[in-house]
């Protein structure tokens, strides 16, 4: 039967006229999304696809000022912070209202018991939603949150009190990143009622920008914009997410006009780009760092005059021509030069073979050695090809007698034989999550107070000047005082050589030219609060 | 006919069995788990992928792990998706219509090329139409869809700008899935434009798709064609006086579309295999598209429960088939 309607509506559709009937309506933004976001809570999933469908509909207590890392109002109008920097208080707006559906209809603007609830659904197991959508809130834990959160209480509808168990300024940034983002309690106990409470991360109710109205698996969101959302209201009224996975077909749907943005390009396709007439190309460092570390707990790699050989006999700029093309800057500091407290006055190791090879000698080995050097078997944001990387390093290292063999495994073993420190030379790198130093610092190069290694400290590098530094600076309230500290850090850091750094890559979104108003953010994410199409 | 029928249901249980011993099997082979693929350069502290791995059954020895599925498959549960946390099922079904869709528009295409060009290239045997067309088979059978797929869209859609570039139908629509079949409920949707969309939108993929079953069914046909054009009954019919029209369509097609029927049936097989490639291409939201996203998320519940779905089709397909052709042919009955 179904075969018979399929062949008859195939068969009078025949007789339709060719073409697309991409009709334009006014103000709808359709934006090729790179996938389908695993569901509408950004506090269960991890991954940038996710964040930017929730984007749209939830608001935090504070949120990032667009197109910058630094941390503004959200739902909270104000805030106080303790001097010993434990004690944060939060006074929320008061207009900012809840989004509404066909099976929900909020009684009350978004309120202390929201903050509350949404912390304490990541935070205790006795929440009802704690086990709600498979639970496993990684954000929340890998941010540390169930070691420095002591208690948070209401102390009116509008005041929301956080007492940290130490002294943390960090924290603040964050509130804003997505894990923390704000549910509604009353939807969540409506829910409860019904018996579906899965749903609140499937039919999503906020505060943002935007309304959820529907989501069809690997085709498309959609959103309306929100009348009585508390900021400045959206210019577009749809907002379409087509989800369009393969780079090329996103580009070609650019180029025919299916859509007006297309994030994620590959970078063989920017000269092509930048030479269409119909589309501009924004550009934004990226917060990220392509590396490669040495592994200090190994021979010959626990000398520094080691490190400092081969980080001068590598060719940076050979790489960055190569295997960047254009979409990446060369890196000398763990953090880009987009983030504050960055050290411009660190001098990169110069390329000279010579000068390593003589390094090399005064540390003993002036015949070289043989090491293995890694390279991920996957595309990252700061490393696109992480094997061409190596094989011309590989070349570079070979000019001082330094005989590398490319070592490379399954994604998830490589990350974890890496942690294990099993590697000698390995790739990796890192993406930044709130804009803090603190965010690259501790979790790359930090070590406890034994004196042991975080996990992702891949070159198991422990250095205690340099540990001293960091672990102050996230005490301090005041951020240039900060900053000198992570520039201190930074000196040493280059001085100890653990790490060699590669590039920071340049993120690319091309778009149509009738677009205006986006702000591309250093933190990767895509935000359309102020988007327009003429 | 049903002592046929009962052995042929009887041999499935074994290839389900092959079929999930399979598919685990393959997916274990692979390193990484569903949890350690979630993190990326960020990792996770090994206490808590402890944790997760347990509270997921990870840790169980593989066999238990293996027979705790069969059991639950035996109960028709195929679980829930570790990455979405929806019901396998529900996934299947509210993606399997796209794929239907376009593998039902393929085969369409393939026939309805396909029967003419083999039959024409059959009577017209050793004519440069029957050696261009038999060389242009070969071509499109041992076409590799990605490629093929991409330089329709290049030429098509972005260089001519006729056809749209990809998805079910524009994003100025929004039409409620409710039989999940994109033309059928634009058609309920009451909006020409919408159907036209739909139907635009499926042109190249069905083509796609569609080039190695119209390879195949148009190289069996000639085959065919020519076997039965060499038989007596045919000299016969010829030496009745009928029409070359009637004696081609009406006696030699009929009976050497025995074989083409076969083939087309065992196509299904090319068209879900091709299909996967070709919704990849064409952002075409079917199952396909969801078993590759499942392989690269580990997502076990999901690729085991989709394959045991996709094979389970070609298993009915293909008793469907032999079915039919133990009605045609009583012979294979035996």
């Amino acid at each position: 039967m179904k075969k018979s309607i399929v062949a008859a509506a195939c068969a009078v559709a025949l007789g339709l006229t060719l073409g697309a009937a991409a009709t334009a309506q006014a103000k709808t933004l359709v934006y090729c999304s790179e996938g389908s976001p695993e569901n509408f809570n950004p506090m269960i999933n991890t991954t940038g696809t996710t964040f930017d469908a929730n984007r749209p509909i939830y608001n935090r207590l504070l949120e990032f000022k667009l197109g910058t890392t630094e941390v503004g109002p959200g739902l909270a109008e104000s805030w106080e912070i303790s001097p010993d920097a434990k004690v944060f208080t939060f006074h929320l707006r008061k207009n900012a209202n809840w989004h509404s559906s066909k099976t929900f209809k909020p009684s009350r603007p978004a309120n202390a018991d929201d903050v509350i609830f949404s912390f304490e659904r990541q935070w205790k197991d006795t929440n009802p939603y704690h086990k709600v959508s498979g639970g496993g809130y990684d954000y929340f834990g890998d941010m540390d949150m169930p070691a420095l959160l002591q208690s948070i209480e209401k102390v009116d509808d509008y005041t929301v009190k956080i007492t940290l168990k130490e002294p943390n300024t960090p924290f603040l940034a964050d509130l804003a990143m997505d894990f923390a983002s704000i549910q509604s309690k009353e939807y969540a106990d409506a829910l409860l009622k019904s018996g579906h409470p899965e749903q609140i991360d499937q039919e999503p109710i906020g505060t943002g920008p935007f309304e959820f109205v529907a989501y069809q698996k690997d085709t498309s969101i959609r959103f309306k914009k929100f009348d009585g959302y508390w900021g400045p209201k959206a210019k577009i009224d749809t907002l379409v997410f087509a989800i369009t996975k393969d780079p090329a077909v996103r580009l070609a749907k650019l180029n025919a006009g299916e859509c007006q943005m297309a994030p994620y390009p590959t970078p063989a396709d920017l000269p092509s780009i930048k030479a269409n007439a119909k589309l501009q190309l924004l550009s934004q460092s990226g917060l990220n760092i392509g590396y490669l570390a040495f592994n200090n707990l190994k021979k010959p790699f626990d000398d520094v005059r080691v490190r400092r050989a081969l980080s001068m006999a590598i060719d940076k700029k050979a790489i960055l021509e190569a295997v960047y093309q254009g979409a990446g800057q060369p890196a000398k500091n763990l953090i880009p030069p987009t983030l504050w407290g960055y050290n411009n006055s660190v001098v990169d190791y110069p390329y000279d073979p010579a000068a390593a090879k003589k390094l090399l000698a005064e540390a003993g080995l002036p015949d070289g050695f043989e090491t293995d050097l890694w390279a991920m078997p996957v595309q990252r944001p700061y490393n696109p090809d992480a094997k061409r990387i190596g094989e011309l390093m590989q070349a570079d290292l070979a000019k001082i007698g330094v005989k590398a063999k490319i070592v490379s495994y399954e994604w998830g073993e490589y990350r974890k034989r890496a942690q294990n420190a099993e590697g000698q030379m390995v790739q990796l790198g890192w993406t930044g999550d709130n804009g803090d130093p603190d965010n690259f610092f501790v979790p790359l190069a930090g070590c406890n107070s034994e004196g042991k290694p975080a996990g992702n400290n891949i070159a198991k590098w422990c250095n205690k000047e340099f540990q001293d530094a960091v672990n102050k600076a996230a005490t301090l309230p005041n951020q240039a005082d900060r900053a000198k500290l992570y520039e201190q850090a930074q000196a040493i850091m280059h001085d100890q050589a653990p790490f060699y750094f590669i590039a920071h890559s340049v993120v690319y979104l091309p778009m149509a030219k009738n677009v205006s108003g986006f702000k591309m953010s250093p933190l990767g994410d895509h935000r359309f609060d102020e988007v327009d199409v003429q | 006919m049903f002592r046929f029928l009962l052995r042929r249901i009887a041999l499935i249980i074994p290839t389900f069995i092959g079929v999930t011993f399979l598919s685990f099997v393959l997916i274990h082979l692979v390193p990484g788990d569903p949890i350690e693929v979630r993190f990326g350069e960020r990792g996770i502290k090994p206490e808590r992928l402890a944790e997760l791995r347990h509270a997921a059954g990870l840790d169980r020895p593989l066999w238990e792990q293996f027979l705790a599925y069969e059991n639950q498959v035996a109960h028709f549960n195929l679980g829930e998706s570790v990455t979405t946390h929806n019901p396998v099922w529900q996934e299947f079904l509210t993606l399997f219509p796209a794929t239907v869709e376009l593998s039902l528009c393929a085969i369409l295409f393939a026939i309805i090329v396909g029967l003419p060009l083999g039959v024409i290239a059959a009577v017209k045997r050793g004519s440069p139409f029957d050696y261009g067309l038999m060389g242009l088979s070969v071509t499109g059978a041992s076409m590799p869809i990605f490629w093929w797929g991409l330089m329709m869209i290049l030429i098509f859609s972005v260089g001519l700008g006729w056809t749209p570039v990809s998805g079910r139908i524009s994003d100025a629509f929004y039409i409620e899935p409710w039989t999940g079949f994109m033309l059928i409920d634009a058609w309920f949707s009451d909006d020409a434009g919408a159907v036209q969309s739909a139907f635009s939108h499926l042109i190249l993929p069905t083509i796609v798709l569609g080039t190695i079953p119209l390879a195949t069914v148009a190289r069996m046909t000639r085959s065919s064609m020519l076997e039965v054009l060499g038989e007596d009954f045919i000299r016969t019919a010829r030496a009745k006086g009928l029409s070359g029209f009637r004696v081609v369509v009406i006696h030699a097609l009929r009976n050497a579309l025995i074989p083409v029927v076969t083939v087309i049936g065992l196509q299904v097989g090319t068209l879900l295999g091709g299909a996967i490639l070709t919704e990849t291409i064409f952002s075409w939201p079917g199952v396909g598209h969801w078993l590759i996203e499942s392989i690269q998320r580990r997502d076990y519940p999901v690729l085991q429960g989709g394959t045991l779905l996709v094979a389970t089709l070609a298993i009915v397909v293909n008793l469907g088939v032999d079915l039919t052709y133990g009605v045609l042919n009583p012979r294979i009955r035996r």
